[in-house]
């Protein structure tokens, strides 16, 4: 039971961490939270729905379309609601961006309606038996997926040129800028890896549960929110961290305590972190330069 | 090679450049010497696109930089050495200097210069790996330096290099500044407090106070002016 709460905390934990990562490189760059990230991880999802079931593309081929949309709405948010205002006061952006995450909220209630849609994924269902472990496929999946996007992403921030000089700006847009970094397209792609990591999370998800709602991304949204927050927000691997200790804690205590409280136990465990390492697990001391 | 031309730059409704003028030909040196807040670094930012003038004129080899992005101005040849250094603390030493480099595609050449940048400062090799937030105040000054050659600019615009640096390191840094133009022939626009250091160094000076060019001439005539020995230099 112990270990099959891991492997459920694991599951759950690599989705919140593939989302947390939108956040936290959007604030790691502007400083800003992207509350409308809750809702691309949304639309992300019901755009997979869309091709696999709509359009009948073959899963992979969907999966890869649809993260690329997301990137596009990604982008598109960035360029609507946040360029113009980044001089802007802080509490004008988080408007902005309370603005943009009713709209596709209500866009897609609009569109797909209010009820929740089964997410039949084309992939037969098995489980199988690992000692005392239930495992299901989609769960291998799930955590298959989850840790190469990891991987990769950290090869393309560390490795790449690219990687290089979004950890510039960063640090300083304006002395990214004194290195010919176009920082514009460079907070451009921020908003479109951290929404197609969002996207694939989605769909993994909402294949998980069976179940895709305009609403799913408030719930899942939060909960990454909160693991950007654990790990140290502006933090790449404190995202990664966070997302999984916040899923492996809050399956454990729905198993072992009550599963009424399973939400609880997620801000529960935030709290705590906070009280004892006020700039999260990872996450480092603001330091200021003389 | 630069020409400024009755710059006024605002923040805000605040005016910091009223109206200067100043000009950068090949091959010189020319500093820019004023008090704290007198407008310095506005001049440097203005020139390398940071920061949006209100008025006036800004032009490169005969090109108006005014309304041009930051990038596109280090593209077409100005590296500046910023305020403070401006080193990425978050990124080794071989990251930073390869960012100056960044807007460059001849990988060969950008390797030559990486150990040329090595060779004048032996020290960033050394500690090529390191984080750069981990080095000492001179070095990262150095690595500051070295990162804008990495660009092969043509005129580069250093903001107080000798800032909060100990007397032998500021002497080692203007070596190398000299160096540089000698050697190198790298023009160079060089903003400075240490109005002493920054006219041994320098042909030619203007003085800035309050957004506005008060003096201008050449080294010798500065070091000679009576207001600026009392002013700048402390005698
Ligand atoms: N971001 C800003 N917002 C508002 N005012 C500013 C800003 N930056 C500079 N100023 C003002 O503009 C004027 C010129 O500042 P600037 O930084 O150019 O001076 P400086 O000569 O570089 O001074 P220092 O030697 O202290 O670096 C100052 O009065 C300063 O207060
Ligand atoms: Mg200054």
């Amino acid at each position: 039971m112990f270990t099959q709460q891991i492997i459920n905390g694991l599951t759950m934990g690599s989705i919140y961490a593939l989302i947390a990562l939108g956040y936290t490189m959007v604030y790691g760059i502007l400083r800003i939270v992207n509350f409308a990230h809750g809702d691309i991880f949304m639309m992300g999802t019901f755009f997979g729905l869309l091709l696999t079931q709509k359009f009948r593309f073959p899963f992979p081929l969907a999966l890869i379309l649809a993260a690329i949309f997301t990137a596009l709405l990604g982008m598109l948010v960035e360029r609507v609601a946040y360029r113009a205002l980044r001089l802007s006061d802080r509490l004008v952006l988080l408007i902005s961006a309370l603005g943009v995450s009713i709209f596709l909220s209500n866009f897609a209630q609009l569109v797909w309606g209010t009820e929740t849609h089964p997410f039949p994924s084309g992939l037969s269902v098995k489980s199988f038996q690992v000692g005392t472990v239930t495992l299901s496929n989609i769960q291998v999946y799930i955590l298959i997926l989850s840790c190469l996007l990891m991987i990769a992403l950290h090869v393309f921030v560390h490795k790449t040129k690219m990687g290089v000089a979004m950890r510039a700006t960063s640090h300083s847009i304006n002395n990214a800028r004194l290195m010919g970094i176009n920082t514009d397209s460079i907070i451009s792609m921020t908003f479109a890896v951290g929404s197609i990591l969002a996207a694939v999370a989605g769909i993994l998800v909402g294949i998980y549960y069976d179940a895709v709602y305009p609403t799913m991304g408030y719930t899942a949204g939060l909960k990454a929110f909160t693991a950007a927050v654990l790990g140290g927000i502006g933090n790449i691997p404190g995202a990664m961290l966070g997302g999984v200790v916040l899923g492996v804690v809050e399956s454990l205590g729905a198993a072992y305590i009550s599963s009424g409280y399973r939400d609880a136990f997620a801000f529960g465990i935030m709290i705590i972190v906070l009280i004892f390492r006020p700039s999260g697990l990872l996450g480092k001391k603001q330091q200021e330069k003389v | 090679m630069l020409k400024v031309e009755n710059l006024v730059v605002h923040y805000g409704v605040i005016p910091a450049l009223k109206g200067i003028s100043l000009e950068v030909k090949e091959k010189e040196i020319v500093c820019l010497i004023g008090a704290n807040g007198a407008g310095k670094t506005t001049t440097l930012n203005t020139i390398s696109g940071l920061k949006k003038p209100t008025s006036g004129g800004i032009y490169f080899q005969d090109k108006l930089l005014n309304n041009l992005p930051a990038h596109e101005i280090v593209k077409l040849g100005i590296s500046q050495v910023p305020e403070g250094r401006g080193v990425f603390p978050n990124l080794s030493v071989v990251e930073n200097l390869h960012l100056g480099a960044y807007l460059r595609k001849d990988k060969s050449a950008i390797e030559q210069d990486l150990k040329w940048v090595y060779e004048i400062f032996p020290r960033l090799e050394e500690r090529k790996n390191q984080l750069a937030g981990t080095l000492s105040g001179g070095e990262q000054q150095m690595l500051a330096i070295g990162r804008a050659l990495m660009a092969r600019p043509k005129l580069m615009l250093m903001d107080e290099p000798s800032m909060g640096l100990a007397p032998i390191v500021v002497e080692e840094i203007f070596r190398i500044i000299k160096f540089l133009n000698k050697e190198q022939g790298t023009t160079i626009l060089l903003i400075e407090q240490n109005a002493q250091m920054a006219l041994a160094v320098s042909h030619r000076g203007y003085v800035i106070e309050t957004g506005e060019i008060v003096v201008s001439g050449t080294a010798q005539e500065l070091k000679a002016n009576d207001e600026i020995k009392k002013a700048y230099l402390g005698l």
